[in-house]
C-alpha cells in the first residue's frame, strides 16, 4: 500500500533521540533574551550617536568613523555590537533551520554555511576594529597621497 | 421580532431542559417550534460543509490514494453544532464519512478537528458561529498521520505524553490518610488539570507541524500538572526530559496552543512556567 498522500510530520515513525543531558538549548534560549536586551541599547545608542547627535547624518563621513575608533570606548561598543548581533542572528537562523529544514543533510549543510558566515564576519570585523589605521603611511614614513584630510601632514 | 432577537430568545430557551408544556427538548420539539414560527422558534438553515476526505483503500500501487474535498449540504438548526452537521451527513447522506467522537459534550476530547482553519472540538462549535453563509471547511488536525477522513493516528501524540510520566511519583511509605495540600499549592497547577488530551493544541503548533519529534504543548501541560504539584517528587526527572533538544526550548511563543485549547488552558503560560523552573532549577 502506498504511503498516505497527506502531510505527515517529519521522521515518522516516531523516534526521538535519547536525552543528551545537556543544557545547550537552555543557554541558547537564555542568550537570545539577554543579547536581545543588550542589543536594543547598543543599536539604538549607535544610531543616535551616528545620525542624531551633532551634525546629524550630514556629519557622517570617513573622518567621523575614524574619530570614533580612536577611542577605546567606541571600539568596545562596536565590538560588542558586532559579536552579539552576529551570534544572536546566526542562532536565530539556526533555530529556523532546525524548525523547517526537513532532511538531515540539508540541515547540516545550511547550519555549516551559517557558522562559516558567522566566523568570517566576526573575525573580519574584529580585525578591522583593532587594526584600523586612519592615516596610512608608506615605507618611508610619509603619508600616502590618498590619506584623509585630518591626518598630520 | 428581528432575527437576532429570535436567536437570542431561542438560545435562552435552550438553556432550559424542558419545553414550556413540560415535554423534554429534542429533535421533534425543535421541529415543531420551528414550524409554527412563533415566539422563540429555533431557526433552521442550509449549510455547506467542505470535508477533507481520505481513504487509503481508494488507491492502488500505481496511483496512491489522494485526499480530496467533498461538499455536503445539510439543513441544521440554529442550536446545532458542527458535530450534529457531521452526524447528519454520516446518517443521512454518506455513511462512509469517518470521524471520532465519544461523549459529544466537550469532555472526552475525541473530536478535535480543523474547522475553518482553526482547531476546535466539533461538539463545542455551533454552526451559526462559524459563518454558515460560506462553506465551512472541516479537516483532520494537522501534524499527525491521517488514517481515514478526519481520523488521525494519535500514537505520536500519546508517546510524548507518556514520556513526561503523567502520574504521581512519590517516595517512602504510603500515608495512611490522603495526601493533604493547601489551596495555594493546588492553585499553582489548577489550570493544567483541565487538559482532556484532545490534541487541539499540539496539532496547532507550527513547530510540531514541521518536526513531529517536538514534545508539543499537550505533553508539556501534563508535565506541568505534576511538576508544580506539591505532593509529587518527580519534578527533577520531568524537567530533565523537557530540557531536551525537542523540549520546551523549541517553543516559539506563537500562542497558537492557547488559542486552540477548548478548555481555555493558558498553555503558553504553562510552557513558560516550565522554562522558568528549568532556568532557576526550582519549582
Amino acid at each position: 500500500m502506498a504511503a498516505p498522500a497527506l502531510e505527515v510530520p517529519r521522521s515518522t515513525p516516531y523516534r526521538r533521540s535519547a536525552s543528551r543531558r545537556s543544557n545547550y538549548e537552555m543557554y541558547s534560549w537564555l542568550f537570545m533574551r539577554a543579547s536581545g536586551v543588550v542589543l536594543v541599547v547598543l543599536v539604538l545608542g549607535h544610531l543616535f550617536v551616528n545620525l542624531v547627535v551633532g551634525d546629524g547624518i550630514t556629519g557622517l563621513d570617513f573622518g567621523f568613523v575614524a574619530g570614533k575608533w580612536a577611542s577605546p570606548f567606541w571600539q568596545v561598543w562596536d565590538l560588542a555590537m558586532l559579536w552579539l548581533a552576529m551570534i544572536h542572528g546566526s542562532n536565530g537562523v539556526r533555530t529556523i533551520i532546525n524548525d523547517y529544514a526537513e532532511r538531515d543533510t540539508t540541515r547540516i549543510v545550511l547550519k555549516t554555511l551559517v557558522a562559516l558566515a558567522l566566523v568570517f564576519t566576526v573575525v573580519l570585523g574584529t580585525l578591522v576594529i583593532f587594526t584600523f589605521e586612519p592615516c596610512p603611511v608608506g615605507a618611508d614614513g610619509a603619508l600616502l597621497p590618498a590619506a584623509a584630510s585630518f591626518c598630520p601632514a | 421580532m428581528s432575527t437576532t432577537e429570535r436567536e437570542k430568545s431561542a438560545a435562552k430557551r435552550n438553556d432550559e431542559p424542558f419545553d414550556e408544556d413540560g415535554a423534554p427538548r429534542g429533535k421533534g420539539g425543535e421541529q415543531a417550534s420551528a414550524d409554527d414560527g412563533g415566539l422563540g422558534a429555533i431557526p433552521t438553515f442550509d449549510v455547506t460543509l467542505r470535508v477533507r476526505r481520505y481513504n487509503s483503500e481508494d488507491g492502488d500501487d500505481e496511483s496512491p490514494a489522494e485526499a480530496h474535498w467533498q461538499e455536503f449540504t445539510v439543513t441544521v438548526h440554529g442550536t446545532d453544532r458542527v458535530l450534529d452537521a457531521l452526524h447528519k451527513i454520516k446518517w443521512e447522506q454518506d455513511g462512509s464519512l469517518t470521524f471520532r467522537r465519544s461523549c459529544a459534550h466537550g469532555v472526552c476530547g475525541s473530536d478535535a478537528m480543523r474547522i475553518n482553519g482553526v482547531n476546535r472540538l466539533a461538539c463545542k462549535v455551533l454552526v451559526k458561529d462559524v459563518n454558515p453563509d460560506k462553506p465551512i471547511t472541516v479537516e483532520p488536525i494537522k501534524g499527525l498521520p491521517v488514517e481515514k477522513d478526519l481520523v488521525v493516528d494519535m500514537d505520536p501524540f500519546f508517546q510524548s505524553y507518556r514520556e513526561v510520566m503523567p502520574f504521581l511519583i512519590t517516595s517512602g511509605h504510603q500515608p495512611t490518610r490522603e495526601r493533604l495540600q493547601s489551596q495555594e499549592d493546588r492553585e499553582r497547577f489548577d489550570d493544567t488539570t483541565k487538559c482532556i488530551l484532545c490534541a487541539a493544541c499540539t496539532s496547532s503548533c507550527p513547530v510540531f507541524w514541521t518536526d513531529g519529534q517536538y514534545f508539543g504543548p499537550a505533553a508539556i501541560v501534563n508535565a506541568h500538572r505534576f511538576i508544580f504539584d506539591s505532593r509529587d517528587e518527580g519534578a527533577d526527572v520531568r524537567l530533565e526530559v523537557l530540557n531536551d533538544r525537542e523540549g520546551v526550548w523549541r517553543c516559539r511563543t506563537t500562542f497558537n496552543c492557547t488559542e486552540a485549547c477548548p478548555r481555555g488552558i493558558q498553555v503558553t503560560k504553562a510552557i513558560h512556567e516550565v522554562k522558568r523552573a528549568l532556568l532557576t532549577r526550582s519549582v
